[in-house]
């Protein structure tokens, strides 16, 4: 996790709890209409939102369709691509697939996609565990800024943004009101 | 927190923080070990170095398969093997290994101090892997790791360590990590094996094993160098594995759940009895495998200093 | 030439252990002490060719005599030359050495004997005695031809750097230099005891897993050689006395008037086992740095003139052959350009007076050995140091005269500096002119 902001930040939201439920209510039907069904579909968050959003997934496929799909966590630190030029020691947590994802559509989950690294890094990490039939991808914000040829399958919002800025997703399983906020620092002068 | 050491030269120098730190960097990689495909690229373009002055097939390995497994080069340099000869001091060995641009160095050495002197005078990250007498450190955190996870926290349990405690690196390591993190600890063994002072690094001292492996937690038992007869340390393998082998009769004076440790390679019959080596309280292959995840570990950390 | 000049050294504080302690003036003619009287400039004032040395603020001694030094010539050239460690020694205010026969050959002969004497002779510096093996070739069989060494100029008999082990031979050694009435030097060590060690064993050695040496294994030949001395009668000299135990004994031998005299040294005073846990090899020697008790005991045994004199036991190796793993490295240390500072703080500790610890590196060696030097008696050859004991400075092992650098003091500060040293009236060091050389 990276640390929370200072006070001395302003934020905008984007998104606020309602408006978070409807999008992933939306993507869960998509990724069942998409997979026909969610036969040998599983689901994998990448940490620490990821995992967070996934499980919302699972619980409102299984309302939906009355199946459990099968769940997953992803700790990408060891698949980044800059870990050599990075100041702070990222935390390692375990990765926990408990099941096979050979010949499994995975859809990967993560909060923001931004510059797609850590998408990458995710892909690598998977394939390193198994070959899945097919690999997609669920977002709940896309913030452009691709650096890589990557693309969502599944987006809750399109957000434009500048490089520079700051966008988090804050869950109530943080210890956060659900929402998706825009932070402006308003310390730093002109 | 984060790991800030440039090496890992002993546990004498570590905080129980930063050991804590090692043991959680593993806990990941034990599931790396456990995959088809044993192999992460974080340490992808890195080099290491396995520095060994003295033959150790099982420690080397460990190494080797835990850098591996995180990508890196691994290059072997043994002195039977390799430009070490005569006349070439340490240093200069380590600053030629420091300027084929080398980035981690395990060093074993049978000098106590060799991997200090050189961590102390190269930009190398230096990992002791045994030196002399002194320290083993990667061994003690492996050993750590085990007793934590079969008995949940370390704090608080009965620790018995025996064998010749004089002549052992892993039993200095042991005593410095079961210390720090709460343990009482019992050095037994025959007066010969048990060096001078050896209280003051906090742990309680026992002649009669049967009197120590009352109630333990925890046997950690030291291999016994056959060769050391000759030096009046112990009349004969036979008197020794007596009086202090760990039988399955002094099994059963421990506690119920007792774990029976030893760093191998067993002498069946001598330090463990045959019966007692295969029981369930064994956990001899477990300190093997959570040796490779904590040397993962800590060459991740190592590896994450700038 | 120096010697049809007079020289005055004027106005210091002559410190002659048991002659004199206060302002005065010293006279030299002919390279020999003449006079030691206050206001002697006065009364020489109008003399011709009279240089004079103005001694105001310093202490001016009798040049200190080291009964022990290794000096490595012949054999081990790079370490040290008689030559280099002349010059190292009358930088520290030594003016007298006594050097140890552990040399390749050893000094077991005349022809060795008179080498180092023609050596010392060619360096010019101090005054080097050899002292002559107690056994051909040190190893500790037969004895060596002591009467032959005695009539060549060795002060005494030593197979320094190992010890005798066979209590016979020892035996015989100390009644055979009995007939020249020459002391016998042990280097007190069973050499089982102390087999594969490198440091004190102790708290810090189990630590470390360095192996240790036992302070029993100094002290049981302490022991064996006390009662040896007692049977044969003859002069026992103790060196680099190191423990507790071995301080009581000699205590105890002299209560009861065996011919027993003993030695420390600086590094034994001022240092225990705990500067070896950087591993550093410059922290090693033989015998070894011991625990803080064994330091007050040899305190307390300077003090009480259980231990005569303060010696060196000046080590020197070379850097690389120090720069090894603590076990693999050489014992020894050098010691001859910090030993005045570290007697000095016995001073300052008030352990001892200025005149008690000046006698110690004195008039007490000179006695040790029956050498006619470490006085400022008139007739005696004018060895004289000049010290400034308030000057502070920082050891720096590039900056010393000795060939190698293996001092565990670098970066200490010392207070106490010679500043000239004088052997038979002439200026063999002179600090300004070092620090002219030096820029």
């Amino acid at each position: 996790m990276e640390p929370m902001p200072p006070k001395h930040h302003q934020e905008s939201v984007i998104m606020d709890s309602h408006e978070m439920t409807r999008a992933l209510t939306r993507i869960a039907h998509e990724i069942l209409e998409r997979n026909k069904g969610c036969r040998d579909v599983g689901l994998v968050g990448i940490r620490t939102g990821g995992v967070y959003l996934a499980q919302r997934l699972k619980r409102l496929i299984a309302q939906i369709e009355q199946t459990e799909v099968v769940l997953g966590e992803l700790d990408i630190t060891l698949y980044r691509d800059d870990l050599s030029i990075r100041k702070d020691q990222p935390v390692l947590k375990k990765t926990d697939i408990p099941f096979h994802i050979s010949d499994i559509r995975i859809i990967l989950v993560d909060d923001v996609l931004f510059t797609g690294r850590t998408i990458r890094a995710a892909m690598d990490g998977l394939t390193d565990l198994g070959r899945p039939a097919e690999i997609q991808l669920a977002v709940l914000i896309d913030r452009g800024h691709r650096q890589l040829p990557i693309r969502a399958n599944y987006v809750g919002k399109n957000i434009p943004t500048a490089k520079d800025e700051n966008i988090r997703v804050l869950l109530e399983e943080l210890g956060e009101e659900d929402r998706v906020a825009k932070l402006i620092n308003v310390g730093t002068a002109a | 927190m984060s790991f800030k050491r440039k090496d890992l030269l002993g546990l004498a120098s570590l905080s129980p923080e930063e050991m804590a730190l090692i043991l959680e960097a593993a806990e990941p990689f034990k599931e790396v070990s456990g995959r088809e495909i044993k192999k992460v690229p974080a340490l992808r373009g890195k080099t290491v170095v396995n520095l060994f002055f003295e033959p150790s097939t099982r420690t080397r390995t460990s190494f080797e398969l835990a850098a591996k497994r995180l990508s890196a080069d691994v290059v072997n340099f043994s002195p039977s093997s390799s430009s070490v000869v005569k006349g070439e001091t340490l240093l200069d060995t380590a600053r030629n290994i420091e300027f084929m641009q080398a980035d981690i160095l395990v060093l074993r050495h049978s000098s106590a101090g060799a991997a200090e002197i050189l961590a102390k005078n190269s930009r190398l990250s230096v990992i002791n892997a045994g030196d002399g007498w002194h320290e083993h450190p990667t061994q003690a955190l492996s050993d750590l790791l085990t007793i934590k996870e079969k008995k949940g926290q370390v704090r608080d349990l009965r620790v018995a360590i025996v064998g010749d405690l004089a002549h052992s690196r892993v039993a200095r390591s042991n005593i410095h990590a079961l210390t720090k993190m709460g343990a009482n600890v019992r050095a037994v063994g025959p007066p010969t094996m048990i060096p001078l002072s050896l209280q003051r690094l906090g742990v309680e001292v026992f002649h009669d094993f049967d009197k120590a492996i009352a109630g333990v937690d925890v046997v950690i038992t030291l291999r016994l160098q056959l060769e050391r007869q000759g030096r009046s340390l112990f009349p004969s393998i036979r008197e020794y594995a007596r009086l202090y082998g760990l039988t399955a009769e002094r099994v059963q004076r421990a506690a119920q759940d007792v774990l029976v440790m030893h760093p191998g390679p067993v002498n069946r019959g001598v330090e463990i009895a045959h019966d007692v080596v295969d029981s369930g309280s064994a956990v001899i292959l477990d300190q093997v495998a959570n040796g490779v995840a904590v040397r993962m570990g800590l060459m991740y950390l190592l590896a994450q200093r700038n | 030439m120096a010697n049809d000049i007079k020289i005055l050294i004027a106005g210091g504080q002559v410190v002659d252990p048991g002659q004199w302690n206060g302002i005065a003036d010293v006279l030299i003619e002919e390279g020999k002490i003449s006079a030691v009287e206050p206001d002697l400039q006065q009364k020489l004032q109008g003399v011709k060719a009279l240089t004079t040395i103005d001694a105001t603020g310093l202490i001016v001694c009798p040049g200190f005599v080291d009964l022990h030094v290794h000096f490595r010539e012949p054999g081990f050239e790079h370490k040290e030359t008689i030559a280099t460690g002349s010059a190292a020694a009358v930088a520290g205010g030594f003016t007298s050495v006594c050097c140890m026969p552990n040399t390749q050959p050893v000094n077991d002969s005349r022809s060795v004997t008179e080498f180092i004497l023609a050596q010392a002779a060619a360096a010019g510096k101090a005054r080097v005695f050899p002292i002559g093996a107690i056994t051909k070739g040190s190893k500790g069989e037969e004895l060596a031809e002591i009467g032959e060494l005695f009539d060549a100029g060795c002060v005494a008999v030593s197979d320094d750097g190992v010890p005798v082990m066979n209590s016979l031979v020892m035996r015989r050694a100390m009644e055979y230099a009995s007939a020249f009435h020459l002391p016998v030097i042990d280097h007190c060590e069973d050499s089982q005891l102390s087999r594969g060690g490198s440091m004190h064993e102790g708290a810090v050695s189990t630590e470390l897993g360095i192996p240790g040496i036992p302070k029993a294994a100094e002290e049981v030949m302490v022991a064996r050689n006390i009662s040896l001395a007692e049977l044969t009668g003859a002069r026992l000299h103790l060196p680099h006395v190191s423990t507790v135990g071995s301080v009581r004994m000699v205590r105890e031998a002299k209560a009861r008037g065996v011919p027993v005299t003993a030695e420390a040294c600086p590094h034994h005073f001022s240092l225990t086992d705990e500067a070896v846990r950087s591993y550093d090899s410059n922290a090693k020697m033989n015998p070894p740095l011991r625990t803080d008790e064994d330091v007050q005991a040899i305190k307390e045994g300077l003090r009480d003139h259980t231990i005569d004199i303060v010696a060196t036991d000046h080590a020197p190796h070379a850097v690389q052959e120090k720069l090894l793993e603590f076990d693999a490295a050489p014992f020894g240390i050098i010691g001859l350009e910090t030993a005045f500072p570290l007697t000095l703080n016995l001073v300052e500790e008030g352990l001892l007076t200025l005149e008690q610890a000046i006698a110690k590196l004195t008039r007490e060696p000179a006695r040790v050995f029956d050498l006619s030097h470490g006085t400022l008696a008139p007739g005696v050859a004018a060895d004289v140091t000049l010290i400034d004991p308030a000057a502070t400075w920082v050891v720096d092992p590039a900056r010393l005269h000795s060939l190698s650098r293996n001092t565990p003091f670098a970066g200490w500060t010392m207070k106490g500096r010679v500043v000239k040293t004088l052997v038979a009236g002439e200026v063999v060091y002179d600090r300004e002119s070092v620090i002219k050389e030096q820029r």
